[in-house]
């Protein structure tokens, strides 16, 4: 059985210069030989390691027969944002962990074969969907990330009346503020962003609910809601000197360099330490080193074995040469003459298991250690959206603070409320925001036609 | 823009083009009744016979044929007809048509003499089977007993035969099926016009055999220690199947069943150009199942939306007009060889081609790059055909 085609990207030397997409994509030849690589396997496992369920067999087999058209609208059917989606999933965990062709050799470049498909119907056009005849029901959508898009598309397909607010000036939420033009170029999310939009979906923002627009306000004049307002403000941990200059939240650091070219971070970041250990920490490192950092450290407080980033984003990072510090907490920004001169660590070591499953970090005993840095940046996560439940007080929470919701339909806690994405998920993939959008415009269709015509929420 | 599959083939509507090819796929009415579910448009049934016709089949029947490392690129069976007589299949037959009114069920048949053919016309006919297909055609086992391909392969045979048919269809349209056995195609065909028939199915498999097991001597498929020669079927008979379609489109006015080699939409497209208007599938079904539909009926319609084409009839023999004698082939066109060296990878497959296998017309420089000297070319396009990076080497006008 042939090799797994692999996609062309830069010299490093230019790739880590530079904000454009690394993975190259394959070529037309390279897409054939990989279509030719998948068996049509009778059971599939690939589709159902997909949150949205894509006919990849089905896909493949258009790729393999030259219908990149046709494949791509199969594609699109599953997963309104399919493009976005072939570059930002981790496929490795989801579709193609299961490839049968593993048991040969390796598994289906799925992602890749999807990726290709993609870029052909860009470059024709998507076709726009045809939306049914307007049903008169109108829902408001919070958040115009990837679960408040998919939902708003599924429901102005079925001729809801949908309009979408977000606090941000654009919709697209962490896939245009969060994720680096390096791995997801802005072209591609516009075009599927503004095919969702030719759909009928009416988008309103620099509109936070709760702040420029009441609650009560959309509860009175929409038919249903689904909020899909990701999560909310950055956590910040307890070490002394954060009010430093120079010391910048990894998620602003990350939103405002994945805005313009050139991005508009004024200052020389010089030696970048990032404190935290997930997918934000790596794309935060590796936008520094495109940014001119003359060193980047991402120092974690466990070891690598329990980093929350995807292994194959430790690894790209590592490429591009950003450093990796592991057992070391965070104690103090150090600083002299009002300047950053590095971070003082404490040294970890790992004890029993903790309530995620993964083994607490503890003091080692042995003395402090000072990492040398110009900026810090900090990416520990966030917590759940406050500002929802301020809006919604009598909304119900999960075990782990987020919105709760019916695993079947999205529905909430209170009638005529939807959520998914996120908000619900605590923090996941594009593809199962996707999907929980998907599932909750479902969810508000069957809710809509069950109550009385004209009804209000609650 | 919406593009409409359908097509009429013998005075019948298809909703699209494709349809199960008598074969296994099509051996009992749960099979066809699950492939209609999938979307294929019509079937034919197994070819049957008459109750006393002893059917007797040997195991294993199948062998493919491996290239690289792709499996079954062609495929030999010594498979016969079916083991399910004329009463089963007229069950069948009313079973499916009850069920599937829309679809459009034919039969294949067939006989060792006139009242067996015309009894089962007569009973398919009762059953309300919407066309027969004659097979004239099936160049293993049958031709032993003077029945398949023995018939095909004579004009004489071939008109006398179908007539009988014709004699007892009273209502149902008849396709002959043919085989590509033959040394002039066109002249079946005129055979099987006067007969009266109404279409033409073409054609059977290809007599072959497959191969030979090295260590012990005996072909494929080894049947207890012996084999046999058989019929050849898959992607790999496409360009035989192919020109008998187009020979047949030239040669007779008549509806044209295309079956031999179907696998892809590519594939359909092309059958149509060369004049089919219904296309049959099996060695693509048995391979990887009767899902493909999805990829040939999706494939098409992208096709004709690109083509700004809102039907599949707008396709019927376009191609033929441009197959032509070949003494009618232009001298004065000279092509010449274009290698587009930023792709180039430097495999220099085209250099080992031309120079063992053309005109020596291309030369390697000291970075292994491949240059064409246009004088020596003379556009044979060898070159071309075995470059595997896509679009490196085209022949271009002088």
């Amino acid at each position: 059985m042939a090799a797994r085609q692999t996609p062309d990207t830069f010299d490093m030397a230019v790739r880590v210069a530079s904000m454009d997409e690394v993975d190259r994509g394959l070529k037309p030849h390279q897409a054939l030989a990989e279509a030719g690589r998948c068996i049509f396997c009778h059971d599939a496992p690939c589709v159902k390691g997909c949150p949205v369920g894509i006919d990849i067999p089905g896909f493949i087999r258009r790729m393999a027969q030259r219908n990149f058209v046709g494949a791509a609208r199969l594609i699109r059917q599953a997963n309104p944002l399919g493009a976005v989606c072939a570059r930002v999933c981790p496929s490795e965990a989801q579709c193609e962990k299961g490839c049968t062709s593993a048991g040969l050799t390796e598994p289906v470049a799925i992602a890749c074969l999807q990726r290709f498909a993609m870029d052909q119907e860009m470059a024709r056009g998507i076709r726009q969907a045809a939306a049914a005849a307007p049903t008169g029901r109108r829902v408001a959508v919070i958040g115009a990330g990837p679960a408040g898009l998919a939902c708003s598309l599924a429901l102005a397909l079925a001729g809801e009346s949908v309009t979408m607010y977000d606090s941000a000036p654009e919709p697209g939420g962490v896939m245009r503020y969060g994720i680096p033009p390096y791995r997801l170029p802005r072209e591609v999310l516009n075009r599927e962003v503004d095919w969702i939009l030719g759909a009928g979906v009416r988008f309103v923002g620099n509109t936070e609910v709760g702040r420029d627009i009441g609650m009560d306000e959309l509860l009175s004049e929409y038919d249903a809601i689904f909020i899909g307002a990701g999560l909310g403000e950055p956590a910040t941990p307890d070490v002394s000197g954060l009010d430093a200059p120079g010391v910048i939240s990894a998620y602003s650091f990350l939103r405002a360099a994945g805005q313009t070219d050139p991005a508009p971070i004024a200052q020389p970041l010089g030696r970048v330490v990032v404190l935290g250990g997930g997918n934000v920490a790596i794309d935060a490192a590796c936008t520094a080193l495109r940014l001119g950092a003359e060193a980047v450290t991402v120092a974690y407080r466990r070891a690598r074995e329990q980093m929350p980033a995807w292994a194959r984003e430790v690894e790209f990072a590592q490429d591009e040469g950003v450093e990796f510090a592991f057992l070391l907490s965070p104690a103090e920004v150090l600083q002299a003459d009002g300047k950053i001169m590095g971070v003082r660590m404490t040294r970890m070591k790992l004890a029993e298991d903790d309530a995620s499953g993964r083994p607490r970090p503890v003091p080692s005993g042995e003395p402090d250690e000072a990492i040398g840095a110009d900026t810090v940046l900090l990416a520990f996560g966030q917590g759940a959206n406050e500002s929802i439940f301020s809006a919604l007080p009598s909304l119900a929470r999960s075990e782990a603070g987020m919105i709760e919701v019916d695993p079947e339909t999205g529905a909430s806690s209170m009638a005529g409320v939807f959520a998914g994405g996120d908000a619900v998920n605590g923090g996941s993939t594009v593809v199962l925001a996707v999907s929980e959008g998907l599932r909750a415009a479902a969810g508000i269709r069957a809710y809509l036609d069950s109550s009385r015509e004209g009804s209000e929420c609650r | 823009m919406s593009v409409d599959l359908s097509i009429k083939f013998a005075g019948i509507k298809f909703e699209n083009p494709f349809t199960l090819a008598a074969s296994p796929c099509t051996d009992n009415a749960q099979m066809v009744a699950r492939a209609f579910d999938a979307g294929w448009a019509a079937a034919v049934l197994k070819t049957t016979s008459v109750e006393e016709e002893v059917v007797e089949l040997v195991y294993p029947m199948m062998a493919g044929l491996d290239f690289d490392d792709k499996k079954v690129i062609g495929l030999q069976n010594i498979d016969l007809i079916s083991e399910r007589h004329i009463d089963q299949v007229e069950k069948d037959v009313r079973e499916l048509k009850k069920a599937y009114p829309k679809k459009v069920v034919g039969a294949s048949i067939m006989g060792q003499k006139k009242e067996h053919w015309q009894s089962l016309v007569r009973r398919l006919e009762a059953a309300g089977v919407d066309f027969i297909e004659c097979s004239f055609s099936c160049p293993h086992g049958m031709p032993e007993r003077g029945m398949g391909s023995t018939i095909g392969q004579n004009a004489e045979l071939t008109e006398r035969t179908a007539r009988w048919v014709k004699e007892a269809a009273r209502r149902t349209p008849v396709s002959i099926k043919v085989t590509p056995l033959v040394p002039d195609l066109p002249h079946i065909a005129h055979a099987v016009q006067k007969s009266g028939a109404d279409a033409i199915t073409a054609i059977n498999t290809v007599k072959c055999l497959i191969g030979v097991d090295i260590d012990n001597f005996v072909p494929y498929p080894t049947v207890n220690g012996k084999s046999s020669y058989g019929g050849y079927s898959g992607a790999a008979i496409k360009p035989i199947s192919l020109r008998c379609v187009a020979e047949i489109a030239k040669a007779v006015d008549m509806p044209i069943s295309a079956t031999g080699g179907i696998t892809t939409w590519r594939d359909a497209v092309e059958f149509l150009l060369c004049g089919a208007r219904n296309l049959q599938v099996c060695t693509a079904v048995m391979k990887h199942g009767f899902r493909i539909i999805e990829d040939l009926t999706d494939g098409l319609s992208v096709y004709l939306e690109d083509k700004g084409m809102s039907s599949v009839e707008e396709l019927v023999g376009l191609a033929l007009p441009n197959i032509v004698e070949h003494s009618h082939l232009s001298r004065e066109y000279k092509p010449v060889s274009k290698i587009n060296l930023e792709t180039c990878v430097k495999c220099d497959v085209c250099y080992i081609a031309c120079q063992d296998g053309g005109h020596q017309a291309i030369t390697l420089d000291e970075k292994r790059l491949p240059h064409v000297d246009e004088e020596k070319c003379v556009g044979c396009s060898m070159c071309a055909s075995v470059c595997p990076v896509w679009e490196c080497i085209q022949m271009v006008p002088r």
